[in-house]
């Protein structure tokens, strides 16, 4: 029987971190992840956590300890935030066609300049592209179960890759939630020790991330690009596991109010949440409404994403987040790309806000959805709007 | 392993295209990035060895009559060596084919 607990949601991550048994947490602070690393340094301080925690000095040497250390085999953790995840952005990049299982945790925060410490997808944004799986939490409890369940996909034999869990800086990082915790012994069970098939060891050596001419670079491009895409699969076998275990189920894309709504909101991290009281609200006063939110980034959920707005004639797609002089939110030219060769489809409608912790209350949320139907009935000239910007 | 470079595909690699057997680099040929190559005039050689010794490939042995001479398997053809030879025996010249 698990109970719920009120608790801020970075120390629960730590907890839910310290319920995993890391052998190692490499790590640098950085608001506003700070106080999930705090929390871990002082667990194996207390002789709580039985961890090697290297207090490192930077973000770059804490990816590449992490390195090392998924590379020997040791269940590996670390957490970073916006300019830190820049620092480290070289060594991410070299995490994951190396098929190091690491576990991220990336306190969202928006990228300088100018200098805010406040929650945007910018930072998330900058890793697009480095073959990491991509979970996104939208509350405390879901962030708990997805680092839980984070390790058991990265160390599953058919992935082996790194997965990073996003939270958005401040809006759930410092924010105390009702949680419950599984027991120590139901995650010991669900998450069993796999050995790495073939880690450092001196007795049969090996060599890492080694050259690789032209004849054989994109045949090892190819190999990691089939290892995430073939992920998904896994990553769904985890959920449904975990569901049955523990009684809460995750899905790519998740569904509320959608399933024949013509005006479909898509929402990704906490704004979720309050954009999910003006949907209700705009379903109780009779509209045909409904909402969407981003699980998994990566693997992008193409086939999750056709299926669940099946019947929708407008999708309003929010991100907190500029592509500059591109095509709008980076989320929604990915949405808009799944979309073109399809027969039926959405109007799609691009809407950029809620950057460097600008908040969208539940009016906001009204606001923006009557925008979005609005430029999807009379057309646009711009490529994207931007939400509540004072011109 | 046993397949030709041409013939390798992605599944035959190593998870992480890590590399679990010694002396890879000894079986790849970069001689193919080479587009000039050495020439000796051994009859000004004093077989000093500076060749050898500046030799970034380490690419650079004594033939049987005692004469330094590089492996165009692995040579580059940086020309360091030309270059270092001050009997100036070896002269840098275009690769034809």
């Amino acid at each position: 029987m698990t109970t719920r607990v009120g608790i801020e949601v970075s120390i629960a991550i730590a907890d839910a971190v310290k319920l995993c048994n890391p052998d190692v947490v490499a790590a640098y602070p950085i608001t506003p992840q700070t106080h999930i690393v705090e929390h871990l340094a002082e667990l194996v301080a207390d002789g709580e956590l039985d961890a090697e925690y290297i207090p490192v000095e930077s973000e770059h040497s804490a990816m590449s300890a992490c390195l090392g250390s998924a590379a020997s085999g040791a269940r590996t953790f670390t957490a970073t935030a916006s300019q830190g995840l820049a620092l480290m952005n070289e060594v991410v990049y070299v995490a994951a066609p190396m098929r190091l299982p690491i576990v991220m945790a990336v306190a969202n925060r928006a990228l300088s300049a100018p200098l805010s410490i406040w929650c945007d997808h910018s930072d998330m944004m900058s890793v697009r592209d480095t073959g990491w799986i991509q979970i996104i939490g939208e509350n405390g409890q879901q962030l708990v179960d997805n680092i839980i369940c984070a390790f058991r996909i990265a160390e599953d034999k058919r992935v082996l890759l790194p997965v990073m869990v996003h939270l958005d800086g401040f809006n759930l990082t410092h924010v105390i939630e009702p949680i419950a915790f599984p027991e120590q012994e139901e995650v010991d069970k669900f998450l069993k020790r796999t050995p790495y098939p073939l880690p450092l060891n001196p007795d049969k050596p090996v060599a890492m991330g080694e050259f690789a001419p032209p004849f054989i670079f994109t045949e090892s491009k190819w190999a990691h690009e089939m290892a995430i895409v073939n992920s998904k699969k896994v990553i769904k076998e985890v959920w449904n596991e975990y569901n049955k275990k523990f009684g809460r189920q995750y899905t790519p894309v998740e569904k509320h109010h959608s399933d024949g709504a013509k005006v479909v909101l898509m929402t990704m991290g906490a704004v979720g949440e309050t954009a999910s009281v003006a949907v209700d609200e705009m379903v109780a006063e009779g509209q045909s409404v409904g909402q969407i939110r981003l699980r998994l980034w990566r693997p992008f959920p193409f086939e999750e994403l056709r299926e669940s707005v099946k019947d929708t004639d407008i999708l309003i797609v929010l991100d907190r987040a500029i592509s500059y002089g591109g095509p709008g939110g980076p989320v929604a030219s990915e949405v808009k790309s799944a979309f073109y060769d399809q027969e039926k489809r959405p109007k799609i409608v691009s809407i950029v806000g809620g950057l460097g912790g600008r908040d969208i209350t539940v009016a906001g949320f009204k606001d923006l959805i009557n925008k979005g139907i609005k430029i999807a009935r009379t057309g646009s000239k711009n490529e994207y709007e931007i939400y509540g910007v004072r011109e | 392993m046993a397949k030709s470079e041409s013939e390798l595909t992605w599944k035959d690699l190593e998870i992480g295209a890590i590399i679990a057997a010694p002396g890879s680099a000894r079986s790849y040929e970069s001689g193919t990035w080479r587009s000039q190559r050495p020439t000796y005039d051994f009859s000004k050689c004093i077989k000093c060895g500076m060749c050898a010794l500046f030799c970034p490939e380490g690419c650079i042995e004594q033939n049987e009559d005692g004469y330094f001479e590089a492996d165009l398997f692995y040579c580059k053809g940086c020309g360091i060596c030309a270059r270092e030879c001050w009997p100036r025996v070896i002269k840098m010249v275009e690769e034809v084919e």
